[in-house]
């Protein structure tokens, strides 16, 4: 959409402006900005440094142990990632078979309670101070301390569901972060009643706060839609799991593409044939690779996942009151997917209320609490897929192994990677609406903070827990002489030189 | 036997023993931990690890290979011997590949509780990163030389009790690897056998069964809730079948 602004066709007599957080943590991003003589942006990217060292670092390893390792990737979605190589290993130990019900159901669980925990964090922790103070608010309170001081029912509210989604991660792997559970077969450890009985004691609470907090999300969204309709505006088509009757699906399912027509165009896919479906531009300006939609080409291959694709594309959501919200969701976008990038906002809080009711539903469930935890052992695979939505969207992991059993090939591509293009198209729409070709402005900083922001991308990892992305915007003159800086440090001082 | 004439000091408690023990002994018996991870009570002591290091009437010595004499002051539990003792564990991480998050072995490995024990917080010194071989020929065993901190227990359990010697250490300082003993020098063509007892010795996580996984949860592992002073002495033996 914005594509003309990636690479501009002659970039002499351009200046550069550099927005960088200033962070120590792998992941970080960067926005160039290049400009010309009448200081419009003609040139605008967003460099992602994206963390590939686990594909080698694996080689030669045990697959068994493969799932507890590579959950490391992150520190925010670990258990997406235990489970999307739990399942791709599976084929190691039971070929063809399935793991068991009870296992299944306990995957399940633990993934709801980690994309509930990681959405509430986002929302809450990162999104709500932009939300709910506007961009221009001063950045030592447009923080979660600000949305504590100001709304503390709120926050308060924002803080417990997480934290719910925690324990439930903590009671199925033994801690909150980077515990065991999920391995290749199966599931180690069995829930006992009394965990059960625990989680079950607060869900009901849970869910009511959920539907609160959709509904803020969708009142914030409609109230100021106006504005954020055209907001980092991109079009695109969107991807994500499915299950086959096409509901919303987080642990299993098949790939569905949906283009901004809103036709689906892909369905059914088999997720164990991705490689039919993506492929991984390399672009020289980047370390992250742009993927796209082999069949459609470049262009009408453009898609993007994430909360926004998976409401987008389901026909209906599994539970009550997620499919309520749902139907509100998709009345407003009049039949088409809707493509504002900060409508994710909303798109995720309907998906954290389908976690809560599904995790009230599991709890439910007496096959929880059975302990035929590990398959039988059958005839074994030597290559395995397994293909999640992780709290940002698909995530896939792909493993082959060798006769003794160790990986020989493994390729993974993470949800944010998915989204490179995106948030490279709302960087640029932004930066060509609110850029006065003057001087760069906090208001400009906050903005294409905001959009890079609305898609949760793996750079919140980087970020400060008060949720400040610590920035650096530099204009630098056609000589590369520095011509302004703006600086924000991650306490949210500003400082011009 | 007069009691009396069979006492030391350990940390000025006055403990029993009996003639021709070692202070590790004659400690384990009273029940006092000494931290070690290359003694095993069934093998001649090797003395290697430098772990157990005590006081000694005053100059230092290993408690696993000084018998113990009538009288003898013996300091254990002191700062300074923990300190010292941390640099051991310090320098044992640093010369393997020790990636405890995803060990299956966490939890329930002695390089680890020890580390803990002694308040390793940190490496302290650089990492060699030594390129070691991953060994996974074999069906049922894994041999991780990552992770080998060259104690010898199974170097000594094959060789005394399984009466195969399937292992050895070979090459030296830095340098020194553990080998295996067949043609190819992979465990799989070796007459090693998961029911050996060589199979349940190593005290870390470099020789372990496949498919065993993270067998208990974080929480229920030997050493989640107690540090190892307090779970106390705890080795296979060659007679009980199954102990970990
Ligand atoms: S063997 Fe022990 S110290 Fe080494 S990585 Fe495994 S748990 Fe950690
Ligand atoms: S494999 Fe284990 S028992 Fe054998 S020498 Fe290495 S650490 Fe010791
Ligand atoms: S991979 Fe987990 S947040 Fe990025
Ligand atoms: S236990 Fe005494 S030197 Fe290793």
């Amino acid at each position: 959409m914005h594509e003309h602004l990636e690479t501009a066709s002659d970039i002499t007599g351009l200046s550069r402006v550099v927005i960088e957080p200033v962070s120590r943590v792998e992941g970080h991003g960067k926005v160039t900005l290049l400009l010309d003589d009448e200081r419009r942006v003609r040139q605008a990217r967003l460099h992602i440094v994206e963390f590939r060292g686990f594909e080698r670092f694996i080689q030669g390893r045990p697959f068994r142990e493969v799932p507890t390792l590579v959950q490391r990737l992150c520190g925010i979605c670990p258990v997406s990632h235990l489970l999307a190589a739990s399942k791709a290993c599976d084929p190691f130990v039971l070929g063809n078979a399935r793991i068991t019900p009870t296992a299944e159901k306990l995957r399940r669980l633990l993934h709801h309670g980690q994309v509930l925990q990681s959405n509430a964090l986002h929302f809450f922790h990162l999104a709500s101070p932009d939300l709910l103070f506007g961009f221009d608010d001063a950045v030592a309170h447009r923080n979660v301390i600000g949305v504590l001081a100001d709304h503390k029912e709120l926050g308060l509210r924002g803080i417990r569901i997480r934290k719910y989604g925690q324990e439930v991660i903590r009671h199925l792997t033994g801690k909150r972060v980077h515990g065991t559970g999920s391995a290749p077969g199966g599931f180690l450890k069995p829930l006992s009643a009394p965990e059960r009985d625990a989680m079950l004691r607060d869900i009901d609470q849970i869910v009511d706060w959920c539907v609160a907090s959709n509904a803020l999300a969708r009142d914030n969204y409609l109230a100021n839609e106006a504005e954020f309709r055209g907001f980092g505006e991109s079009e695109s088509a969107f991807m994500s799991l499915v299950s086959r009757d096409g509901a919303a699906e987080l642990y299993d399912g098949v790939l569905r593409v949906k283009n901004a027509a809103g036709e689906i165009i892909v369905d059914n896919h088999d997720p164990a044939r991705y490689l039919d479906l993506i492929r991984e531009e390399v672009k020289p300006w980047s370390y992250m690779k742009f993927p796209y939609l082999a069949p459609f080409g470049h262009d009408a291959g453009y898609y993007r996942v994430g909360p926004l694709a998976r409401i987008n594309n389901a026909d209906f959501m599994p539970t009550p009151l997620a499919e309520a919200a749902r139907r509100e969701f998709v009345d407003y976008g009049g039949g088409k997917p809707v493509q504002a990038a900060l409508a994710q906002h909303w798109a995720r809080m309907i998906d954290t209320l389908m976690c809560a009711e599904t995790i009230r539903e599991l709890l439910d469930d007496p096959e929880l609490l059975g302990s035929d935890l590990m398959a039988q052992p059958s005839e074994p695979a030597r290559e395995g897929v397994g293909v999640i939505e992780a709290p940002r969207g698909t995530l896939i992991h792909h493993y082959k192994i060798a006769d003794d059993e160790t990986i020989s090939y493994a390729n993974l591509i993470v949800s944010t990677t998915h989204n490179n293009r995106g948030m490279n198209d709302s960087v640029r729409a932004v930066a060509d609406k609110y850029f006065d070709g003057r001087e760069i402005s906090e208001g400009l900083l906050n903005r294409i903070e905001v959009a890079i922001r609305a898609y949760d991308p793996c750079l919140s990892c980087a970020t400060h827990a008060l949720g400040q992305m610590p920035l650096i915007i530099e204009a630098l003159n056609p000589d590369g002489s520095l011509q302004s800086r703006l600086l924000r440090h991650d306490d949210g001082r500003i400082a011009q030189e | 036997m007069n009691g009396n004439d069979f006492t030391f000091v350990l940390d000025g408690e006055n403990i029993p023993f009996e003639p021709g023990q070692t202070i590790m002994e004659a400690a384990t018996q009273a029940g006092v931990y000494i931290p070690h991870l290359c003694y095993h009570e069934e093998y001649r002591p090797r003395g290697s690890c430098k772990l157990c290091t005590v006081k000694i009437n005053g100059h230092f010595g290993t408690a696993c290979t000084m018998p113990v004499q009538p009288g003898m002051q013996v300091d254990n539990d002191t700062d300074e011997l923990t300190a010292m003792r941390r640099r051991v564990v310090q320098m044992l991480f640093v010369e393997g590949n020790h990636y405890c998050p995803f060990c299956e072995k966490s939890g329930n490995c002695q390089l680890q509780a020890v580390a803990y024990h002694v308040g390793m917080q940190d490496s302290h010194y650089p990492h060699f990163y030594p390129l070691r071989n991953v060994d996974a020929s074999h069906p049922d065993m894994l041999l991780d030389r990552d992770r080998c901190i060259q104690c010898e227990l199974c170097v000594r359990a094959s060789r005394e009790t399984d009466g195969k010697a399937v292992f050895g250490l070979s090459g030296r300082g830095t340098r020194t690897q553990l080998v295996v003993n067949s043609e190819s020098g992979l465990l799989g063509d070796s007459d090693f056998s998961i029911t050996d007892f060589a199979a349940r010795i190593c005290p870390t996580g470099a020789l372990i069964p496949k498919r065993e996984g993270y067998p208990l949860p974080i929480g229920a592992r030997l050493y989640d809730a107690k540090d190892i002073a307090r779970v106390g002495h705890r080795q296979p033996s060659s007679k009980a079948a199954g102990e970990k």
